[in-house]
Parts: C-alpha cells; sequence; structure tokens
C-alpha cells in the first residue's frame, strides 16, 4: 500500500497556542498504545476536506515516550493550498482521522558528544521531541530558537523553564539575532548541529558552518515544501496507461490518487525519495522543487519528485 | 575455501579504505599527522594552501619516522607550525593526538598522511569523539606494510609484508584479505591451511 | 552472564540436541515438511528478492513474526555456550542502548502475542514482567532502565531468540552495523565487522556489487518503515549441523570439510538457509536485520521428490564463484553426484513449497 502502514486516531485535543499556531492531539480509535518513535519523525495527516484529499506532513511534538497520543502542532497558511487552513477550521475533538506511521528524516545522531539546535518559528516542533527524548535518555544539547514576536514563541516558556541554561530565545521584534559564527567556534569536537525553520534560516546556518570548517555529515536539517500551487498541466500516465490533468492547487501526486493511480510516497513534503519516478518523455519544463534529486538530476530531467514539482510546457510521460 | 591473493594494486573490495591527496581546508585548527614519507604529503598541502602562513600559525604537526626508517622529522620542524611533536613511533605519538582531541573544536581540520597503520590508528582515535570519518583526510605515502588483526586470536601483527605470514600471537598461518576494520584499524587475517593443515602456499612478500 | 537459565524443559516439543561434539541434530518429519526451502526455481542467481514481512501459512516458518520451533531450546544452549567461550560474539556501540531496548521490545511483544502457551509479558507503566517457560526465565524489570536486567537489553534477549541479529543505525543515506550477535553465523565476524557500513560488510561478497544488488538493497532499506518489516532468503552449506560456522573458529571447523564420502553425505551435508527479516525500530530509528538459521540434512530434504530434483539442478549449475564464496566449492561435485540419485529429470513447479 503506498504511504505505508496507516494509524486510525481520534482527534484528542484541539488547543489555539498563539494567533497562528494550533496544537491537536491525537489517540487510537480503539484505545491502545500508538508506535513508539523517534524524536524529529513526522507523520503525514490525512485529510478529506469536502471531497479532496489533502496529505501534509507534520513532525510529531510530543514525547517520543508517551504512546497514549501523538501531537502537532500546525501553523496557518492563509495563501497556502489549504491544509493547514483545514486543520484550523474543521478538525474539532471526536474526529476521526487517519495518520501515517512516523517516518524520520531528520532523526538525532546518537554518537554525537553534543547536539546543538537551531530553531525558527514553528521549526521548533522536531525540536520539542528530540529534546524529550534527550531528556529521557541522556544527551547533551543546547537549543537556540528564534520567534517573530514573544507572542509568535511557541513553547518557549515551557522550554526555558524545563531547561534554564540549555535555551536561548531571540525575537525579530526586538532585533535579536543568534550570534552564529561564535556559537559555531565554541562547540567541541563531536558536535552535530541541527537547524529547522525558515528556507533562508536554513541556508544561512548551513552555509556558515561549512565555510567554518563543520564538516556536511555533522549538519542536518529538515525542510518540508508545501507541494505549491501552479498552472494547471496535463500528463500521460505511461504505466496505467491514463492522461490527467493537474489543477492549479493539486500536486501531480494528488492528480494520480485522484485518478485511482496508487503511487508510493511517504513524506509528500519533497525529502524523502520514495515518489520518485522516471520521465519517458519531456517536452517543455519541469518545475523542480524537491530537495531528493541532485542538482544534476534536475538539469537532466530524467526523473520528477511527483509530490512537490510540476510541468509547464506541452508533454509529459511518466512511468506510472 | 579457495583463496585468490589479490595484488595489492588490483581494484579492490568496498571495505578497503579510500585516499586521496590532501588538501587544504578552511578551519580554525589544522591537526597534521603523519608518519614516514606522509611528510612530503604534508609539505605539499601547506604549498597549496591560499594563505600558507595563516595556516601554519594554526598548525599542530604530530610525525613520527615510517617503519621503513624514512624520517623527515627534520624537513617538518623546519616548517614553522606552531606546534610541532616528533615521536619516536606511532605508540608514542597517539597520547598525544588524544589530549589535543580532549579540547578540539568543531572547525579542526584534520589530516592523516603516511602508512595505512598510521592513518588507521589516528582516525580511530579521532572517530571516538564523534567526529565522521569521511570529513578526515587521508592519504597513503610510503610503505604498504599492512596492520592486520588475526581473526581467530584477534592479536593485530604490525608492519605484515608477506602473504600468508605467521600470526605474531597465536602462530597460525594468516592470509591477508583486503576487508578492513575502521573500528579495529586492521586488515583481517584468516588461517590459510585450515581446511588441509600444513598446506601452506609460499610465503610472497606483497606489502613492501 | 553464564548459563542463566534451567532448561528441564525438552519435551515432546522441544527436541533435546547438540550442534556440536555428537551432533544430534536433526529435523523431525513435520520440521522437515515446514523446512524454508529456498529456491523457487530451478536455478539461483543473487536478487534482492525482498518481500513483505507478513504472516504465512498456518504452520510454515512465516505463521509468526518471529518463529519458534522445536530445536530452540537446543539452539539457545548452544548460543550460551558460544558466548562463554567468546563474548566478543554479541557486541553494542555505546550509541546502540536504545535499539537493543527497540529490539527487546519487538522480541517480547511479539512471543508474548503469538506463542502465549510459552511466553508471557505483563507491563505496569515501564514495570515489565516478562516469562520466558521453555528457558525457565522470570524477570522484573524497568523498561529503559539497563540497571534494572543482567545484563545489556540486546544481549539479554538475544540469549533468548534463535538466529543472529544486527543492528543498524542510519546515518549519512547508508546503515551502519552497530551492534550484533552472531553465533550461528556463514563465516563472517561481527566483531570484525562491527561499526561497518552497508557497503563495507557486504564487501566480501563476489558478483553482488557489479550488478548493483547491494545499491537496490541499500535504497529499499533506508525506506523501511515501522510496522512494515519484509524478508528475504540467503543460503550456504555446512557439513555438520554446526550452529557456530564462525571465521574464529574455522581452524576447528575446516577439516569436516574434508571428511564428506558418497556414504556419509546424505546426513552430514546440509543445506543451511537464512530467514532474513528486517524490521525499523521505533525509538531508536535503527534498523533490526534477523538472519534465523535453518538447518536441512541433505537426506531430510530429498524425501521432498520436488526438492531433491530442485536442489540437484541449483548445485550443478550454481556460478563457481558463488559456490567458493559459499564455500562449498570443493565438495561440489560430490553433491552433485549424490543428489544426482534423487533427479528423475522430470519438470519442478515454481515456488517453494513441497507439495505444489
Amino acid at each position: 500500500m503506498s504511504g505505508g502502514a496507516k494509524l486510525n486516531v481520534r482527534v484528542a485535543e484541539v488547543v489555539p497556542v498563539n494567533e497562528l499556531i494550533t496544537r491537536f492531539r491525537f489517540v487510537a480509535s480503539d484505545g491502545a498504545d500508538l508506535p513508539a518513535f523517534s524524536g524529529g519523525a513526522h507523520t503525514v495527516v490525512e485529510m478529506d476536506d469536502n471531497g479532496t484529499r489533502r496529505l501534509n506532513p507534520y513532525s510529531l511534538m510530543s514525547s517520543p515516550t508517551d504512546r497514549s497520543g501523538y501531537e502537532i502542532s500546525v501553523r496557518r497558511d492563509d495563501v497556502g493550498r489549504g491544509g493547514s487552513l483545514f486543520m484550523h477550521q474543521h478538525v474539532t475533538p471526536g474526529m476521526e482521522m487517519t495518520l501515517s506511521y512516523p517516518v524520520n528524516l531528520f532523526a538525532l545522531d546518537n554518537r554525537a558528544k553534543k547536539h546543538l539546535m537551531i530553531a525558527g518559528g514553528i521549526g521548533i516542533t522536531p525540536f520539542l521531541a528530540q529534546i524529550a527524548q534527550l531528556t529521557h535518555y541522556g544527551g547533551k544539547f543546547e537549543l537556540h530558537y528564534s520567534a517573530r514576536s514573544k507572542g509568535l514563541g511557541a513553547y518557549m516558556d515551557r522550554l526555558t523553564a524545563a531547561h534554564p541554561g540549555k535555551v536561548h530565545c531571540y525575537f525579530d521584534d526586538q532585533s535579536q539575532q543568534i550570534d552564529l559564527g561564535r556559537l559555531l567556534s565554541m562547540q567541541p569536537i563531536g558536535t552535530h548541529l541541527y537547524v529547522c525553520g525558515p528556507k533562508g534560516m536554513i541556508k544561512w546556518v548551513l552555509t556558515t558552518a561549512e565555510a567554518m570548517g563543520w564538516p556536511r555529515q555533522t549538519l542536518h536539517h529538515e525542510e518540508f515544501t508545501a507541494p505549491g500551487t501552479g498552472k494547471a498541466f496535463t500528463v500521460e500516465l505511461a504505466a496505467s496507461g491514463k492522461t490527467i490533468t493537474v489543477g492549479t492547487t493539486q500536486s501531480l501526486l494528488e492528480a494520480m490518487e485522484a485518478a485511482g493511480v496508487d503511487a508510493p510516497y511517504l513524506c509528500r513534503g519533497g525529502a524523502c525519495g520514495q515518489c520518485e519516478t522516471t520521465v519517458h518523455k519531456c517536452d517543455g519544463t519541469i518545475l523542480h522543487r524537491d530537495h531528493w534529486l541532485t542538482p544534476e538530476e534536475h538539469a537532466a530531467g530524467s526523473k520528477i519528485m511527483p509530490c512537490v514539482s510540476r510541468f509547464e510546457g506541452k508533454t509529459l510521460v511518466i512511468d506510472r | 575455501m579457495k583463496i585468490n591473493l589479490t595484488p595489492v594494486d588490483a581494484p579492490s573490495i568496498r571495505s578497503r579504505p579510500v585516499y586521496s591527496a590532501l588538501e587544504p581546508r578552511n578551519g580554525t585548527l589544522h591537526l597534521i599527522i603523519a608518519d614516514g614519507e606522509g611528510a612530503e604529503a604534508v609539505i605539499q598541502v601547506l604549498a597549496k594552501a591560499h594563505d600558507r602562513s595563516q595556516m601554519l600559525s594554526t598548525a599542530h604537526v604530530i610525525y613520527a619516522p615510517g617503519p621503513n626508517g624514512t624520517d623527515l622529522g627534520a624537513e617538518l620542524q623546519g616548517l614553522g607550525a606552531a606546534q610541532f611533536y616528533r615521536a619516536p613511533s606511532i605508540p608514542a605519538l597517539l597520547p598525544r593526538l588524544q589530549r589535543v582531541l580532549s579540547d578540539a573544536r568543531m572547525g579542526t581540520q584534520f589530516y592523516l598522511a603516511g602508512t595505512e597503520g598510521l592513518i588507521g590508528q589516528a582516525e580511530t582515535a579521532i572517530m571516538s569523539y564523534g567526529f565522521p570519518f569521511v570529513a578526515i583526510q587521508k592519504e597513503h605515502r610510503g610503505s604498504t606494510v599492512r596492520r592486520v588483526q588475526c581473526v581467530h586470536c584477534k592479536g593485530i601483527t604490525e608492519n605484515v609484508a608477506t602473504d600468508p605470514f605467521k600470526c605474531s600471537h597465536c602462530g597460525l598461518n594468516l592470509f591477508v584479505r583486503d576487508h578492513y576494520s575502521r573500528r579495529i584499524a586492521a586488515f583481517q587475517g584468516v588461517n590459510i591451511d585450515a581446511e588441509d593443515p600444513g598446506q601452506v602456499p609460499e610465503s610472497v612478500v606483497r606489502f613492501k | 552472564m553464564s548459563l542463566d537459565f534451567k532448561p528441564g524443559a525438552f519435551n515432546d516439543f522441544f527436541r533435546n540436541e547438540t550442534f556440536r561434539e555428537d551432533f544430534t541434530y536433526r529435523n523431525s518429519p513435520a520440521a522437515i515438511q515446514r523446512f524454508p526451502f529456498p529456491f523457487d526455481r530451478d536455478d539461483y542467481m543473487y536478487s534482492v528478492n525482498m518481500e513483505p514481512h507478513v504472516p504465512g501459512r498456518k504452520g510454515s516458518v512465516f505463521e509468526h513474526l518471529l518463529d519458534v520451533d522445536e530445536h530452540y531450546v537446543s539452539e539457545m544452549i548452544d548460543r550460551a555456550r558460544v558466548l562463554a567461550e567468546d563474548p566478543l560474539r554479541c557486541q553494542s556501540l555505546p550509541h546502540m542502548t536504545l535499539a537493543g531496548w527497540d529490539t527487546l521490545e519487538l522480541v517480547m511483544e511479539a512471543k508474548a502475542r503469538d506463542y502465549p502457551q510459552w511466553f508471557s509479558l505483563k507491563k505496569t507503566g515501564d514495570r515489565w514482567h516478562w516469562i520466558n517457560r521453555p528457558l525457565g526465565i522470570e524477570q522484573s524489570f524497568t523498561f529503559l532502565d539497563e540497571a534494572t536486567l543482567p545484563c545489556g537489553p540486546f544481549e539479554y534477549i538475544m540469549r533468548q531468540t534463535q538466529g543472529d541479529w544486527t543492528l543498524q543505525d542510519e546515518r549519512d543515506n547508508t546503515l551502519w552495523m552497530d551492534a550484533g550477535i552472531a553465533t550461528s553465523q556463514a563465516d563472517w565476524s561481527a566483531d570484525f565487522d562491527i561499526g561497518m557500513n552497508f557497503h563495507e560488510w557486504h564487501a566480501p561478497v563476489p558478483l553482488a556489487h557489479e550488478k548493483g544488488i547491494f545499491d537496490r538493497a541499500l535504497k529499499f532499506l533506508l525506506k523501511l518503515q515501522h510496522g512494515a518489516p519484509v524478508r528475504r532468503f540467503n543460503w550456504t552449506m555446512t557439513v555438520n549441523p554446526l550452529l557456530d560456522t564462525s571465521p574464529e573458529n574455522y581452524p576447528k571447523w575446516g577439516p569436516t570439510k574434508t571428511s564428506l564420502t558418497q556414504g556419509n553425505l546424505g546426513g552430514k551435508q546440509h543445506l543451511r538457509v537464512e530467514l532474513q527479516t528486517l524490521y525499523r525500530l521505533p525509538r531508536s530509528n535503527a534498523i533490526a536485520f534477523d538472519i534465523r538459521c535453518y538447518l536441512g540434512k541433505f537426506e531430510e530434504l530429498v524425501t521432498m521428490p520436488k526438492w531433491g530434483r530442485r536442489l540437484h539442478r541449483v548445485v550443478r549449475d550454481i556460478h563457481p564463484d558463488l559456490a567458493a564464496y559459499k564455500g562449498f566449492l570443493r565438495n561440489r561435485e560430490a553433491m552433485v553426484e549424490w543428489l544426482s540419485h534423487y533427479d528423475d529429470g522430470l519438470p519442478t513447479t515454481p515456488g517453494w513449497w513441497p507439495e505444489d
């Protein structure tokens, strides 16, 4: 089955955290324990938005030691495709929903002598689970967390109270910024760095660290790309013999699923590689939006990641 | 077990370490560890540095003569690195490496050059601090003698030149596989006459 | 830790037998019937051949997630003896403790669920109570607290679990074998290979690298998900029902390869089948790899006519490099000759089940 094993859950709590972020707690529909997971894992939430099937990945933020429920935090995106709006406007306690088994594309390196975490905004969520994991199983960490303002700094109070001295907060509206150069120059050998947040922040942290001689293998980041919108386009599916049209707010993967084609996927955010598909013919331009294929593969145009990438042009034939 | 002795320079198996020429990299400390002819690789990487005096002023060079007697310690000392130490042997330089690692910071660059025995043992020490081995630069120079662990008694024989050879610990006749353990920093030696005791092929010099 | 259980449990089901010295190991007729014969056609070449590890036919070795068979108690006694002689056969690098707990949970939950007559697991929060009746073990402990078990969680549960297991940490787009136990291995050294990545520990395997087998297998495994284990077969040949064909002890068992005659081959020569299963572990994100060994004497296997025909053809036609790697090149001709008496040349049906 595409997307792997599924979990039937019930919404147990819906808690507004601030003006943009709402937290959801899910428990197993049958009352049993949910599978354990590792800090940094995400789940794909399936939504039935008035007939449109939406599947969005969200980092699990609850403690990996708590199998009684999973928690996620969703930031409302008023100009997105509608997944976060659906979560905010239509998901209520008691609702039955379907989640994927947890998948981790942002795991801690357990050999690290120290874990240095840098979070921006909603990018805090995987770190909440990782910090719970390190607190329980042992492991040295330090978190640097920036938000637009105090009001938007979700879970800052909880973190600073639980881990005084290890959590450092920064606020854009007070013109505070992490002194990255100093921070990165002070870390003991064997430190691993983790960053999750806005694209610009991830790039700033990774390029600074690399320029200072940090090996790539010690740098970890997580970035889910929302599929995004674009012009409608037509695709021929060679294996199933169908021709489908991908709508402006639909992803190619979603369009295939809507046409009854069972295509593989895991993260639906261009990160995991599961949905990689061979391109048989391309007369036009593939708009690659994934983090999986290499720049060379993007240029060659012989593969596409249907969960996020789109197409503009005359003919696209893919192997599905 | 059928035994094909592979020439040392033949295309080899995936566990065989890969070496390449040292390149200067950005870093706050350049920790350079070499033995024997590895000194030449050190001199060359410094020559390639964008800012040689800057690199030297943040370099710590640790050196031991090679198993074949090659000793370029004086040449290395003459480079003028911030710190230089010549040890009489590889075992004698390892405690100093441990001490340097104990308060090294991220941003340190590691350069290893010389025999596989030196490279392997220094790499194991660095890896034990949680540092990724692929980010450690390694250039093989000089002697090709091998450090081999007897899979039977677990003893390590240093500077193995012939194949097969007699384990210096248990005395079994071992052939040298290309299978390499980074954790143990040694190639694997397996009894060559296990199935037909006493039938030991003539020893040939494979590693010099 | 030494022999910490009192196996008074040999009964109508669990056989009292040895895998060394007098080699009294054999399969009952029921065990032959369910033997996991690994060839689904008349020839053999490497392939990734992975399939979902879902419950299979009733009575087969796939009926349950972990198969507990008539050899369980005797295999665990043999394992304890190997570990007493050489503790390096079980190792776990420091960062793998959590993966060890994941493995302990996987095994205990599966056995208590599928074999309630033999195993029981009661949980009160983190306080767990485990009973292993065949081995006479009863243990209360705190989950995730190493100080409450007599040894590390990985070794503890491995002393009660058939099969060699390795635990792979996932980093840098590959898998690292950072823990493992090997007491029934087909000639690979856990001590030497621990710490290696996927391509490194498979390095000695001939032909498969060139075919890209390991690249494809790794890509597949990196996407392995919790809750969706997979399995495949591997196989080799062993003289005598010797579980511990380790490189460490090769000087001890190597000479037995020269002991085969047409008269004793049917009883001494064993097909050694590995049922390999892979599980993504939840808390550690590591992958557990179970290499479960089944030994079948040639004379037991040829009681199934289809298997007799097929085994003859596979051994006769296999690539010599593979026969050499699997360690039976020197006895291959003798095996072919012995097996030829059980091959009447009739066609065989696809699939491995004996009766199809």
